[in-house]
């Protein structure tokens, strides 16, 4: 089986290219995790594995692109990028090299809901490193210097990840037209004439907003005990004040009543495999009602988790009408996410083709509905993923952060595992059914510039519309 | 007769998080021999195989083969198909991967302790009696080419692949990996079925395992596994020298942000000057923000998101390379400043300071690579085919901090050649003037 890294990635940034990929699973090992929160509103979780003496310290914030005000696109991230610069006792730079001085690696990511900073380091260095994340927490300095250096760093960033790859382009604007009003439609990294136009002010702004200790979650993950981690936030995160005005809700511009569908084309010449593209706005997790973001998780899987999944079967195999399918979804947001499908054509078979084959496979599993061998191999891989994970405490730590920064608590974390185990098959067809609407999704062609005038028109779509809403 | 173990034991304060890790060499009675961490804290193992002589064994004419052979070993094998082959895995919830480089294929699995035995099986199966069923051949194949048409399209394989072709002259591994369109369309199911039998032999095989099974049981698998693979009978390639010339090739590419891979000859594995020229590179073009070339092309110019270069050893050359990228009208600028770099290190090596920095990083940082079983079996792989010992583990950061001011300032004179850094730039740049190499 080859493993075709197509149209889908996610969407973390960081400070610092990551050169090396990271390894894999998922799920949770409850019996590893307590917490508590600090006075001042501080989050602590502590996952422990005693397996080798280091440690995983992360700092999340419950802020990310989907909280920056119009006009400011990318400054979540471009603030993450300067919070590598000073503070009043750290000087530029200063923070990494002390890390790594001590045998550490550090780096920082953003997303739409959260911002993350985190520190792999032997466990005797941890109180360093909270000293020095509760430092720059509240103590950041920047100057003008500092801003105008690293915005040509963010723009070449954007360059690298975007302006050279038209299948992110694409995506980019794909996410635009789904979204009509959540911020999730603007890209984290920001559009580029806003990007070119963030200054001191606007950084700072965000900073003040939403940097505090009763907007974070710290998570400790290694060879430590849930009593020494309390006490050393007690004395670095304790001290902290947090900022009475933050906006506890979180509330942000929602999706109107989606009525239209919406279909994008594009072309450009460095296409060299065209695609079609489809998301639909999905229901996320929500606290203490999982269960239908849980069907939705299977719905993807049971979709094209692996070689026996539907659309791989009857779109690679059976009719060799794709080179590669894929569903994904990812559940773990704070608003309204999407559930999106790509294939890759076969060659000689043209985008509408694709684009028809794929939504007769999708009637014809809404009703054929789910094979039950199927779902329970892929319950089996679910439970098998929790004994894997306990293998990689940095990807749990990793989970619990998304979560709680989504809106979750450690109670729906807990429950999700289960959740996923108590799906019946008529569940996820009726997800199915429910988020399969036309009316509210995008679909988009990507298209070499040659193949734009081969391609005839797209006929007008079939109408599944009417049959798969409830 | 009984499996030989060994243990390797060795207590060193500079590495605490390994003063206690154990590994356990195997030699099984089918004549095999193997490395073993085991860790039964979690019941469920990973194993790491490799071959030696991977993509780099392609027939002239058959660029592709090894690839894609090593690509179908999951799509079928013995009685079962490609979906009952799937289902099969997914049913143990196993995970097999396969993968080829220029200098090894190499198989990862990841099997719960509660059904071994089948996993094994199904691996056993998958490495000795691989279908390569014709449907299964064409399906991936076009995979494979979809890739390909993809790669001919991205900036940074472009680079790559054009390095190669710079660095390492009519050597296969100036070769595409993957082969190229024409070739992989040519393939025929007796091609893999030759790749198949030149490359997963039982002579060049390297293996390792962690986790929740004990010496006696991964002895036992392991001659299940690969006790009736074939010797090897093909040759691997030749030792190559790197000779490029100091200069610029510009491949152009409507872009807007141009890449550049840049580089010249490395140095050995074994070189009694690698762990030097392994801390001076840290200091020069590591990728963290304190290395020189982070800090001149991003830190204080803003010219790139990322720079960074590394010591490539491979079996049969050496590479010295790095890559950058930045705007067309500021990649001239990022060229020249890299350039500088490299010529005021080789020429002045580096400060006290730089190197205490380094060595305390490196010595620090290392543990933190044993994060889990499938990192540990791949680190243990790695290190058998480097021709390193169990105790490495433990006397690699005592290396590291050997390595003096005086030993650096030599090596960087040694390793360091501003006369042959040549930079393949693929974009549209502005102000760089192509030199002839």
């Amino acid at each position: 089986m080859l493993r075709l890294a197509a149209a889908c990635t996610a969407a973390l940034l960081t400070a610092l290219p990551v050169f090396a990929q990271e390894t894999a699973p998922a799920a949770s090992a409850q019996d590893q995790v307590t917490s508590f929160t600090l006075d001042n509103g501080l989050e602590v979780v502590v996952i422990e594995d005693h397996r080798a003496p280091v440690v995983s310290h992360m700092v999340w914030y419950r802020a990310g692109a989907a909280d920056e005000t119009a006009g400011t696109s990318g400054v979540a991230h471009f603030l993450e990028h300067l919070l590598f610069k000073g503070t009043d006792t750290l000087a530029p730079g200063e923070f990494s090299k002390v890390v790594a001085e001590n045998g550490g690696i550090d780096n920082a990511f953003t997303s739409w809901d959260q911002t993350a900073y985190y520190q792999n380091v032997a466990a005797d260095r941890l109180g360093l490193m909270m000293q020095m994340e509760a430092d720059r927490m509240v103590n950041l300095r920047l100057d003008e210097g500092d801003i105008a250096t690293e915005r040509d760093v963010i723009i070449e960033e954007r360059n690298m990840r975007v302006e050279n790859d038209p299948s992110a382009l694409m995506r980019e604007q794909l996410g635009a037209a789904l979204y009509m009003n959540s911020r999730y439609g603007v890209p984290i990294i920001g559009w580029r004439q806003e990007m070119e136009t963030l200054d001191l002010a606007a950084a700072y702004d965000f900073y003040r907003r939403n940097y505090a200790p009763n907007n974070a979650i710290v998570i400790v993950a290694g060879d430590v005990t849930p009593d020494e981690v309390r006490g050393l936030a007690e004395q670095h995160y304790g001290p902290l004040l947090p900022n009475p005005g933050l906006d506890a809700q979180r509330m942000r511009p929602q999706e109107p009543p989606q009525l239209a569908e919406r279909r994008l084309s594009m072309t450009d010449p460095r296409v060299a495999q065209p695609y079609v593209m489809r998301r639909y706005l999905a229901p996320e997790r929500d606290p203490g009602d999982q269960r239908t973001a849980a069907a939705l998780t299977l719905l993807s899987e049971v979709l094209s988790g692996g070689q026996t999944s539907v659309l791989k079967r009857a779109m690679q195999f059976d009719s060799q009408t794709a080179v590669y399918t894929s569903a994904w979804y990812n559940g773990t947001t704070h608003d309204d996410t999407d559930f999106g499908l790509v294939v890759v054509p076969a060659p000689g078979v043209t985008l509408p083709e694709a684009e028809a084959k794929l939504d007769e496979v999708l009637a014809q599993f809404l009703t054929d509905g789910v094979d039950e061998a199927q779902l329970e191999r892929i319950k089996f891989q679910l439970r098998a993923e929790e004994i894997y994970d306990r293998d990689d405490v940095s990807r749990m730590a990793r989970r619990y952060g998304d979560a709680l920064t989504s809106g979750l608590t450690l109670d729906d974390i807990a429950a999700w595992p289960g959740l996923l185990q108590q799906i019946e098959p008529q569940e996820i067809v009726a997800a199915a059914r429910g988020v399969l609407n036309r009316a509210a999704s995008v679909t988009g062609y990507l298209m070499p510039a040659d193949a734009a005038r081969a391609v005839p028109a797209p006929p007008l779509p079939v109408s599944t519309t009417k049959e798969v809403t409830q | 007769m009984k499996p030989l173990i060994a243990a390797a034991f060795a207590l060193l304060t500079a590495t605490p998080a390994l003063a206690e890790m154990r590994i356990q060499t195997v030699d099984t009675p089918g004549g095999f021999h193997a490395w073993l961490a085991q860790e039964d804290s979690i019941p469920f193992t990973s194993l790491e195989i490799r071959f030696r002589g991977g993509t780099s064994m392609d027939v002239a004419g058959k660029e592709g083969a090894v690839n894609l052979m090593s690509a179908l070993l999951d799509e079928g094998a013995g009685d079962m198909d490609s979906a009952a082959f799937t289902r099969a895995s997914e049913s143990l919830a196993a995970s097999y991967r396969f993968d080829a480089t220029q200098d090894a294929v190499s198989v990862s699995a990841q099997f719960l302790t509660e059904n071994r035995d089948a996993a094994a099986a199904l691996l056993r199966a998958s490495l000795n009696d691989p279908r390569f069923d014709q449907d299964a051949v064409d399906r991936v194949r076009a995979q494979v080419l979809a890739g390909l048409r993809n790669d001919a399209k991205d900036p940074d394989t472009i680079a790559a692949a054009a390095f190669d072709k710079v660095a390492f002259g009519d050597h296969p591994y100036a070769r595409p990996k993957e082969g190229t369109e024409d070739s992989v369309a040519a393939l025929t199911r007796d091609d893999l079925i030759a790749a198949h039998a030149a490359t997963l032999t039982r002579d060049r095989v390297y293996i390792a395992a962690a986790g929740d099974i004990s010496a006696d049981e991964l002895s036992v698998l392991i001659d299940d596994l690969l006790g009736d693979l074939p010797v090897s009978t093909a040759p691997l390639p030749p030792d190559m020298q790197v000779g490029t010339d100091a200069g610029v090739t510009v491949v152009p590419f409507d872009t807007p942000q141009s890449v550049a891979v840049f580089g010249h000859e490395g140095i050995k594995r074994d070189d009694p000057d690698f762990f030097a020229a392994y801390v001076l590179n840290t200091i020069l073009g590591g990728g963290g923000f304190e290395a020189r070339l982070m800090n001149e092309v991003r830190e204080k110019r803003g010219l790139t998101y990322g720079v960074y270069s590394y010591l490539m050893p491979m079996d049969h050359a050496e590479l010295y390379v790095g890559r950058v990228a930045s705007a067309n009208d500021r990649i001239a600028e990022a060229v020249a400043v890299i350039r500088g770099e490299w010529a005021r290190m080789a020429e002045n090596g580096v400060t006290q300071d730089e190197l205490d920095q380094a060595k305390t990083y490196l010595t620090g940082a290392y543990p933190l690579r044993f994060d889990g079983n499938g990192p540990i079996a791949r680190i243990l792989v790695g290190m058998q085919m480097d021709g390193l010992t169990p105790d490495y583990v433990q006397t690699r950061n005592a290396q590291v901090e050997a390595v003096t001011l005086a030993d650096a300032k030599r090596v960087a004179a040694r390793i360091l050649k501003p006369d042959a850094l040549r930079f393949v730039v693929v974009g549209q740049p502005v102000g760089l003037d192509e030199t002839p190499g």
